[in-house]
């Protein structure tokens, strides 16, 4: 298997830790084009995810704004999120291995909460690392997380938050390599994780170009999403890559705007974003002159991290992908139009790509637009009720 | 001849203390680096802080961060190292460094400045071989050996492929895992020694997990030309940062009892 995106990608990694990263790259191999893996995954997404995900038209957004906008509704997965596509292919994959510890870092929780779901149901033991900035600020999750039988361990290193939490995984893994799968959340980390996390998120924009394709009988002129390490992103546009006429539009963490230097922009900042080695990747890393790794901030827990996916990073040098950001006051305006013009409340980190929208209607009039929706806003509500100064 | 070779070829096995450059600031990680060169180090591993030091346990971790918080940085690094080269020309330095801060140098130029600093060999933790074509080349280029860690999982294939490629010696991992003084040593470094010897001719250094006399003298017994000795040190630094005057003492206790370990 190639580990690279370009030039983008790579496997750095301690050496205790290359063969595992092997074991997992050659499992890998063998079950994605497994029948009876697929048909079991098929099954897991079909039966106990609840998939497809409806494709719903937002009627009153779209009057409002003067194009047309559809949601692709991963909020109605089960858990709430994306995430858990991944979260049950990989289990099954670390089951198929042998493996009987699973564990996982978490931002937002998504992650965390899938990971301990998926091994809720397939029986799989579990510990998810979570930095105790982002166990202060998603409390709802870690006891979600708890009640799913995983046990949370806080991480109180470095910034005590999601890079931290990986970095507290991947020392975890490198102790326990023979046991354990580190069932990482995103397309970051070392390979194959890229090519492993959008292979199970794929399933995303293969529902969402038949679903708009049955609906208007045409594809979109934009699909847009938000970007962390962007597991989401590429599970939507992967199945659009082809389909040159599709802009493919990642939107980052502004923070609180790029000047301040607070927020997870690494496309953006064309000072502070650059190309370097992080957590086992070959990517756009914000980071000092020296190559110290900055510190994020976003309102949203699931998009502040300091790199991005590397297949990102080779999409936006192909010129077949656009980045830009939202900033948190985008993000949070967002958060409220949705929640009245659709009834939907959304997640921080999805009301980013909406934010990114509602700040650049014009160049999207009349245009048909699809939004993935990457998941519902039930865990942010004490988190943006603090920021917008409103008590619970 | 090169400083590993001079070291190495006596009969005497080798004692290699570890710390981190600018730890807990940068005056007394001077004065700790002189420290373990009289209590009798053979050679000195000295890591640059990272902020995400991923292949290093809380110990070093925290070392890390303080030095950082007192702005340590790449190019006070190699300033370091020059100081200690004035103190000390015959001792070998070997680096212990993570990717990110070798390639934001560039790479060429970091293992140039490197050279001209003083330092015989650099190890990079976050870099397997498959990723270090380049930075061997400007290893070789710059005339810097270029060190790679085998574990015990590393398989025999994977052996010959990294004893092709490495230089200066070989860093054997005494466990698995992460870096952090340990109560015991594995069997597994004796059976990993055993595979490696037939492949190369450089010395082979013990490391992780070695906080005791004893554990010195096993590994060394088992076959190693050299230990390590990392998260123990920074350990007694972490405990008297309030004193220094006792940190001194103590780290030229350890050393020195640990140094007599390897001529036992």
């Amino acid at each position: 298997m190639k580990t690279r995106f370009g030039k983008y990608g790579g496997v750095f990694v301690p050496e205790t830790l290359v063969p595992a990263v092997e074991e997992l790259t050659l499992a890998f191999g063998r079950y994605k084009n497994d029948k009876k893996f697929n048909a079991e995954f098929q099954r897991l997404l079909r039966e106990y995810v609840g998939r497809a995900t409806p494709l719903s038209f937002a009627d009153r957004l779209s009057k409002k704004l003067g194009c047309k906008v559809y949601l692709k509704r991963e909020d109605l997965a089960h858990t709430g999120a994306h995430k858990i596509n991944n979260a049950l292919g990989q289990a099954l994959l670390a089951k198929k291995m042998g493996k009987k510890r699973i564990i996982a870092e978490t931002g937002a929780g998504q992650h965390g909460v899938a990971t301990a779901t998926a091994c809720a149901k397939l029986g799989l033991q579990c510990e998810i690392y979570m930095g105790t900035v982002d166990i202060e600020r998603q409390k709802l999750n870690v006891f979600r997380m708890k009640l799913l039988g995983a046990k949370v361990n806080p991480v109180e290193t470095g910034s005590k938050t999601l890079k931290d939490a990986i970095n507290e995984a991947l020392r975890d893994w490198t102790t326990n390599v023979k046991t354990t799968h580190y069932l990482l959340g995103s397309v970051l980390g070392p390979s194959p994780y890229p090519e492993i996390v959008a292979h199970f998120q794929s399933v995303i924009g293969k529902e969402a170009r038949k679903q708009i394709l049955e609906i208007e009988g045409r594809l979109p002129d934009a699909v847009i999403a938000c970007v962390g390490g962007g597991s989401n992103a590429i599970g939507i546009f992967r199945e659009f890559v082809k389909d040159k006429k599709v802009k493919l539009i990642g939107v980052e963490a502004g923070g609180f705007g790029i000047k301040s230097g607070k927020h997870a922009a690494r496309f953006a900042d064309k000072k502070l974003g650059r190309l370097g080695i992080f957590q086992g990747t070959f990517t756009y890393v914000l980071q000092d002159r020296y190559g110290q790794i900055y510190n994020t901030h976003s309102v949203s827990a699931g998009l502040d991290y300091s790199a991005v996916g590397p297949e990102h990073a080779y999409l936006r040098e192909l010129k077949r992908a656009e980045y830009y950001y939202a900033t948190d006051k985008e993000c949070l305006d967002a958060f409220k139009i949705l929640s009245h013009e659709e009834g939907i409340i959304p997640a921080l980190e999805s009301a980013h790509a909406v934010g990114y929208l509602i700040s650049n209607a014009k160049r999207f009039k009349k245009r048909l637009v699809i939004v993935n929706l990457s998941g519902r806003g039930d865990k942010d509500v004490v988190e943006a009720a603090r920021v917008m100064g409103m008590k619970i | 001849m090169n400083r590993y070779k001079k070291v190495f070829m006596r009969k005497e096995k080798a004692l290699v203390p570890f710390t981190v450059i600018g730890d807990p600031d940068y005056q007394t990680s001077l004065e700790i680096v002189k420290t373990i060169i009289r209590a009798g180090a053979d050679v000195l591993e000295l890591g640059f802080a990272f902020s995400d030091p991923l292949a290093d346990g809380p110990t070093i971790q925290a070392a890390d961060i303080r030095a950082l918080s007192r702005n340590i940085n790449t190019d006070k690094n190699f300033g370091f190292i020059k100081e200690i080269r004035k103190f000390d020309d015959k001792i070998p330095i070997g680096l212990l460094v993570y990717s990110n801060l070798v390639y934001q140098r560039g790479i060429n130029n970091f293992y140039k400045d490197a050279k001209k600093a003083g330092v015989d060999s650099v190890l990079i933790a976050d870099l397997p071989i498959e990723e270090a074509s380049e930075y061997i080349l400007a290893g070789r280029k710059n005339n810097v050996d270029t060190v790679f860690i085998v574990s015990p999982l590393t398989s025999d294939k994977r052996l010959a492929k990294i004893a092709q490629k490495v230089r200066g010696f070989v860093y054997v991992v005494a466990r698995l895992g992460v870096t952090g003084a340990r109560a015991d040593v594995k069997t597994d470094t004796l059976q990993l020694l055993k595979r490696i010897r037939p492949q190369t001719s450089l010395p082979l250094c013990a490391g992780f997990g070695i906080s005791k006399p004893d554990h010195v003298k096993s590994v060394l017994k088992a076959g190693a030309d050299g230990a390590i000795v990392g998260s123990a040190v920074v350990k007694i630094i972490e405990k008297n940062l309030n004193n220094k005057k006792n940190m001194m003492y103590e780290i030229s206790k350890f050393v020195a009892e640990m140094k007599r370990a390897t001529t036992d």
